[in-house]
């Protein structure tokens, strides 16, 4: 039972890390290798704001998402959309930016135990005879939430019926007078916020560290791959394919296999099903 | 204002002497030969002599055998992402993999230090093809997500099985029998490899590396089994990282899980992208340029990542040709402006 059901949250978990990075990818086939300093950096803002401006909780949260989506939008805008194509220098750029983030938090003094956001809801309860407290509890409705609510955006909304329409033929989108860079600028925004409402349900089960941000990066870029890249429904089958074998490891192995574990469902999905599970043909021959 | 400047352009002409010595007898007078090999010899010589120049303090001089590990590292990368095709941003799986078994070969089997860097060297090369073997058919941004993703797996598992001296590493390697030597191996092999993979590059083998980047469809459609090309480059690059992990092992007499660190992975791209890609001298340029101020930024802790990952931004969003074709573009022509 344990397994089962901290098997499911930890699921949700992953979800929620990478949502936001194959909405990016869906959309612009951009991979978003800052994802994970998007994170920490929403975190450390909400942080900031709570404690050194002592905003109410609920402004400095809305504060640090509006933030990070700038952030996000702005790092497209006046970086990525140079190189927008050249895949390589992609992945190098966001990646360095990523790394910028993150070393200097690290160097601005952000280190693990000091920096710790404070629950939403205290207490726990006991489902199906074990012991979950709220704030997981409330991990799995608001991912479940915010999966629901981006199917709602992106099928039911003009901005984001024109966002799958440039994912899926970007001149076809362009000749019905789709921007295609403003939507770029759009899904980047709404990847960074996405990853900033992780962080900000996610992080006040621990505390705010600059690992996080690789960590996150990992999961995020394992879930998508194995899911195949830019596919929602594969992201979230894949999840809770890692989730479990991650809590399944974790009880009869060791907490050290947890990366491990993420680490070879990569590589071996690559290996054996490059176009991951819910990846189509086409896709297969742009990697193979 | 404005409306003049537009009617301009600016017209680049070869040289005369850049222009002949693309074909074969191309040298008229020692004036041409000097504008020719003077570039040359300005690397060579100037690497030779540096430990000399840097004699009065030793801190500098082992700054410079790290410059020569990191340029080992990045000319692999370069070798690898622009000839081959295949962009490793892993290159700490390859030193981490020869410093292991260098130190292995030292520790374990007593081997003499002239013996394990050669031995971790060949080895290393080996041991890292098999490992990126199954991954070889993927490209582009898969392969680079991938070989992100192994130095990461190796450094976890020797932390989990706590193998090899787990957390602690391999510690009382041999070291070099003395700074001199230590420099010199390094500078002469760093030399060695520059001029063999310039040779290998424009030989028939290069050719099909080149063909396997820019179209690996059509070389595989003309009968060359790419998987085999493409491990022989992973196979050249791998060894020259290793060369350096088993060097660096030997230097610091400790061969660790820091070796599988960001720093080996980043620093030679970005090195690569600010020496210019595809040019081979230029990730040495990029070294040359980065690493000392690595150095200088060391009391700074992680800021160094940052401002590499800031340089590395800036070149690769406005200057992506990198300094070394911008200078031979600068020596090799004229270039001035044209009213059209």
């Amino acid at each position: 039972m344990d397994i089962l059901i901290y098997g499911f949250i930890n699921s949700a978990t992953l979800a929620l890390m990478a949502l936001g990075f194959t909405l990016v990818y869906g959309v612009s086939r951009l991979p978003n290798f800052a994802h994970g300093a998007l994170y920490v950096l929403a975190g450390y803002i909400c942080w900031l704001l709570l404690n050194r401006l002592g905003l109410p909780y609920i402004l400095a949260i809305a504060l640090a998402l509006a933030f990070v989506a700038v952030v996000g939008g702005a790092m497209y805008q006046l970086i990525l959309v140079r190189i927008r194509g050249m895949s390589i220098s992609e992945i190098i750029a966001s990646y360095a930016i990523g790394l910028a983030i993150l070393e200097g938090l690290r160097w601005g003094g952000l280190k693990g135990g000091t920096f710790t956001l404070s629950a939403f809801l205290e207490g726990s309860v006991d489902l199906l005879g074990v012991s979950v407290d709220f704030q997981r509890i409330l991990v799995v409705v608001l991912g479940a939430l915010l999966v629901g609510l981006l199917y709602f955006f992106v099928n039911h909304t003009r901005l984001g019926l024109a966002l799958k329409g440039m994912a899926q033929d970007e001149r076809a989108a362009l000749t019905l007078g789709i921007d295609s860079d403003r939507m770029a600028v759009a899904s980047m925004a709404l990847g960074s916020l996405s990853a900033a409402v992780a962080a900000l349900i996610l992080l006040p089960l621990g505390s705010i560290v600059v690992e996080a941000g690789y960590h996150v990066l990992i999961m995020a870029v394992a879930v998508c791959i194995v899911g195949g890249l830019g596919s929602w429904t594969g992201a979230i089958l894949a999840s809770f394919v890692i989730g479990f074998a991650q809590i399944l490891t974790t009880v009869y192995l060791g907490a050290h296999f947890q990366v491990v574990v993420a680490i070879l469902a990569i590589i071996l999905t690559l290996i054996l099903r490059p176009s991951g599970l819910f990846g189509k043909q086409k896709e297969l021959e742009e990697r193979v | 204002m404005a409306k003049a400047q537009e009617s301009r352009r600016k017209e680049r002409l070869d040289r005369g002497v850049k222009v002949r010595s693309d074909g074969v007898y191309a040298v008229a007078s020692w004036r041409e030969m000097a504008f020719l090999l003077g570039p040359r010899l300005l690397l060579i010589v100037g690497l030779l002599v540096m430990p000399l120049v840097l004699m009065p303090s030793p801190y500098w001089q082992k700054v410079l055998t790290i410059i020569c590990i990191y340029s080992l590292l990045a000319i692999g990368f370069d070798f690898l992402a622009h000839y081959v095709g295949l962009v490793s941003l892993g290159g700490a799986l390859y030193i981490g993999v020869g410093a292991y078994i260098s130190a292995l070969l030292n520790t374990e089997m007593g081997l003499p230090i002239w013996a394990t860097i050669p031995l971790a060297t060949v080895l290393g090369g080996g041991v890292c093809t098999v490992l990126l073997w199954p991954c070889l058919p993927l490209r582009g941004v898969y392969f680079a997500i991938v070989s992100l993703m192994f130095p990461l797996l190796a450094a976890r598992l020797i932390e989990a099985f706590d193998v090899f001296g787990g957390t602690d590493g391999i510690m009382g390697l041999d070291g070099f029998p003395n700074r001199w030597s230590e420099m010199y191996v390094l500078i002469i092999c760093l030399l060695l490899v520059l001029f063999a993979l310039r040779r290998l590059v424009n030989e028939d083998v290069g050719l099909v590396f080149r063909g396997v980047k820019d179209n690996d469809q059509a070389v595989k459609a003309s009968g060359i089994d790419i998987t085999t090309y493409k491990a022989l480059g992973v196979f050249i690059a791998s060894s020259l990282g290793c060369l350096g992990g088993a060097s660096l092992a030997h230097i610091y007499m400790w061969a660790g899980i820091s070796q599988f660190a960001l720093d080996f992975s980043i620093i030679p791209i970005a090195a690569t992208v600010v020496g210019g890609g595809g040019t081979l001298a230029g990730p040495v340029i990029g070294c040359l340029i980065l690493v000392p101020i690595s150095e200088l930024l060391r009391d700074f802790g992680t800021l160094r990542v940052a401002v590499y990952a800031l340089i590395l931004m800036g070149f690769i969003v406005f200057k992506s040709e990198g300094l070394m074709s911008y200078g031979s573009r600068k020596y090799n022509q004229f270039e001035h402006w044209v009213e059209i």
